[in-house]
């Protein structure tokens, strides 16, 4: 056992690009959900984005392209989703999950050619000085310009929900769909937005993967990180602030297990690959022993279907 | 219909069935654990089997199913398989060993070959390439090559195949570089990119500036690619898209010719059940080319141990050789069997950390 061989300063740089994918996502559906719709259909928007954004860069040769064709196809099949659960008011929860087993399919279906191709490359920004100074250049100024997109946009989530007109008409209409309804919000026309904004953030988030991360394109490549995302919103009660702690805290989980390891420290890969799911179960657990909080965090109306005339 | 009529019509129509299936092609089924496009294992048998097709053209049928997970569905798959007349079944994953016994077990008439297992029937044979021969050649380029002296090492599962390889691996790069130390990574997955990409770089983080995978993905090479400076090996494919680096060399897996021989003897009617263990000899593993990052004197010293395993003078396991709590294994000149290799669940002297329960 050799504990000083795993690099603090590295270990969180490489935390870090490890947890964007899941971050990218989680803030997707955080908006999803505070505007009141369960999409457990991360996953699929996630390998949808992935190979979309692999397809795009690689024909293009443009990563930058790559993201943008990976938001526009993650958005498209969040679509499916709004057509089917906002104007034919299907269950939320079946056609979530139909979401992510169509989307798996249908990334497999667009991968086949792209196996064993390399996208091209994204170099990490250049910083200058900044990526120079001790601890910090490392851990903070080293990485791609995606790195810093998905903190801007924690950012940014939370400056929307928290300040913006907007972002209160958003919470209302999750909060109690028919207040908001009466007020003369047009409730569908907004949860409509909000699927498209979570379904083109996990496709982002998917192509992190594909492009960044991996970089590579294969079948099922997201192995999990939808599900994660969706129970990372929940970990966080539907804050920004906390959902970029959990990312970190999921997504550190897997890269410190490897480091340990490499360390020859055994720990079993099974109860590390559960603890995300564990957490998740607690939080939950500890959100409703008391009832009181518990109404604060969650909107009022997930999951629910709603129609003008209810 | 009354009920004699309708068993006498149904035995006659089953009868009827039994001729026109024995008149018919011989059908060969192949279940795989990854795509057939992963870059490696999986691709290889799609690949091997391919050319077998070509081999019998039309006097076979060939139906594949890929990305089978190992478990409950393997059986599910299997049974598929045998019900939709398959006359010969290649399970090619070491977790398909249970389910492949068990599903034989129902389909006495149906042949099944299993991949790298050790359980044998009536009706299964199992096949597997000595990789260890392979790794052999990767330890010795391995040790060489390092400058930190710092060799990672992404396992798969903990089980004999794997075990034989980091052993192998870790023998021949000691024997050329005395200071070399092994980090070992359970991914405890065959196939999962994001996951490779994270053990390989964590390896890297840690020191590792060459890194031997036995997962089946290309992922450890594109970090290894982004890192610079570090060298990686092919695993079961070429996986020739990242040399001449990182990629500096490969282990090939060559199983057509073995499934042309076994679907022929199905053919004849010859088929029995057998245990078929082949290496760099007999042509089922394979040395890709060592690439020009690797310096000539280097290529010749590697190629001529690969020579030396071919024409059977030496034997990757030759004493002496400790276990790794000290205890010996291997007399001096002592060769290592078939049946203690086949169930190998021990690291050598040297290797540091456990081999997970």
């Amino acid at each position: 056992m050799d504990l000083s061989a795993i690099d603090p300063v590295i270990l969180i740089a490489s935390l870090m690009v490890a947890s964007t994918p899941i971050l990218l996502a989680a803030t997707g559906e955080l908006i999803v959900e505070k505007s009141g719709v369960l999409n457990l259909g991360v996953e699929g928007m996630m390998i949808t984005g992935a190979i979309c954004g692999f397809a795009a860069s690689v024909q293009t040769g443009s990563p930058a392209l790559g993201f943008l064709a990976a938001m526009v196809g993650g958005a498209a099949l969040s679509m499916i989703f709004g057509l089917l659960t906002q104007v034919l008011m299907s269950n939320q929860v079946a056609t979530g999950l139909a979401l992510t087993l169509f989307g798996l399919g249908l990334s497999a279906l667009i991968g086949q050619g792209y196996a064993g191709m390399k996208p091209p490359p994204t170099r990490p920004l250049d910083l200058g000085v900044l990526s120079d100074l001790p601890v910090i250049g490392k851990i903070v100024f080293s990485h791609d310009a995606m790195v810093y997109v998905s903190l801007a946009l924690v950012a940014l989530v939370w400056a929307f929900l928290r300040y913006t007109r907007a972002g209160l008409i958003l919470r209302a209409v999750g909060e109690s769909h028919e207040a908001a309804h009466a007020l003369g919000y047009k409730v569908v026309r907004i949860r409509l937005m909000a699927i498209g904004f979570g379904g083109a953030m996990a496709g982002l988030g998917g192509a992190y993967l594909s492009l960044i991360r991996v970089p590579q394109w294969t079948e099922g490549m997201t192995a999990g990180a939808g599900w994660i995302a969706l129970a990372l919103v929940v970990f966080a009660s539907w804050r920004p602030w906390r959902l970029l702690l959990g990312a970190y805290l999921f997504g550190g989980i897997t890269v410190l297990q490897l480091n340990l390891q490499a360390a020859g420290v055994a720990v079993p890969a099974e109860f590390l690959s559960a603890t995300p799911y564990l957490v998740t179960i607690l939080v939950l657990v500890l959100m409703s022993a008391d009832r009181s909080r518990a109404a604060l965090h969650a909107p009022a109306d997930l999951g629910k279907t709603f129609h003008a005339s209810s | 219909m009354k009920r004699r009529t309708f068993l006498a019509t149904s035995a006659l129509a089953l009868g009827l069935a039994g001729t026109a299936f024995a008149q018919d092609k011989v059908k060969v089924g192949f279940i795989y654990v990854g795509p057939v496009n992963d870059g490696g294992w999986s691709q290889h048998h799609h690949e091997s089997a391919m050319v077998m097709k070509e081999h019998f053209g039309d006097a076979i049928d060939l139906v594949e199913q890929e990305s089978v997970p190992e478990g409950a569905d393997t059986e599910r798959a299997l049974t598929q398989m045998a019900l939709s007349g398959c006359d010969i079944v290649f399970a090619t994953s070491f977790g398909f060993m249970d389910p492949t016994i068990n599903v034989a077990k129902k389909f006495p008439k149906v042949k099944f070959e299993h991949a790298t297992g050790y359980k044998r029937a009536e009706n299964v044979s199992t096949y597997s390439a000595r990789f260890y021969e392979g790794r052999a050649v990767q330890g010795l380029l391995a040790g060489r090559m390092t400058q930190s002296n710092v060799i990672g090492y992404i396992g798969s599962f903990p089980i004999p195949e794997v075990i034989r390889g980091i052993d192998s691996a870790f023998i021949h790069a000691r024997k050329v570089n005395p200071d070399v130390q092994f980090k070992v990574v359970w991914a405890n997955t065959w196939f999962d990119p994001a996951k490779e990409a994270d053990a390989a770089t964590a390896l890297i983080n840690q020191g590792a500036d060459v890194i031997l995978q036995h997962t089946d993905s290309t992922a450890p090479h594109a970090a290894a690619e982004k890192a610079g400076n570090v060298y990686t090996f092919g695993q079961a494919a070429d996986m020739a898209e990242y040399a001449p680096k990182p990629r500096i060399s490969s282990i090939i897996d060559n199983w057509a010719p073995y499934y042309i021989e076994r679907v022929q003897a199905v053919i004849d009617g010859t088929w029995e059940s057998t245990d078929t263990w082949g290496g760099i000899a007999s042509g089922m593993v394979k040395i890709g080319e060592i690439s020009d990052a690797v310096p000539a004197e280097i290529r010749d010293e590697a190629l001529a141990l690969e020579e030396s395993i071919s024409s059977g003078a030496y034997h990757p396991f030759t004493g002496p050789l400790n276990k790794q709590d000290g205890s010996v294994w291997l007399a001096e000149g002592e060769v290592a069997d078939d049946g203690t290799l086949a169930g190998l669940n021990f690291y050598v002297e040297g290797l540091s950390g456990e081999v997970p329960k």
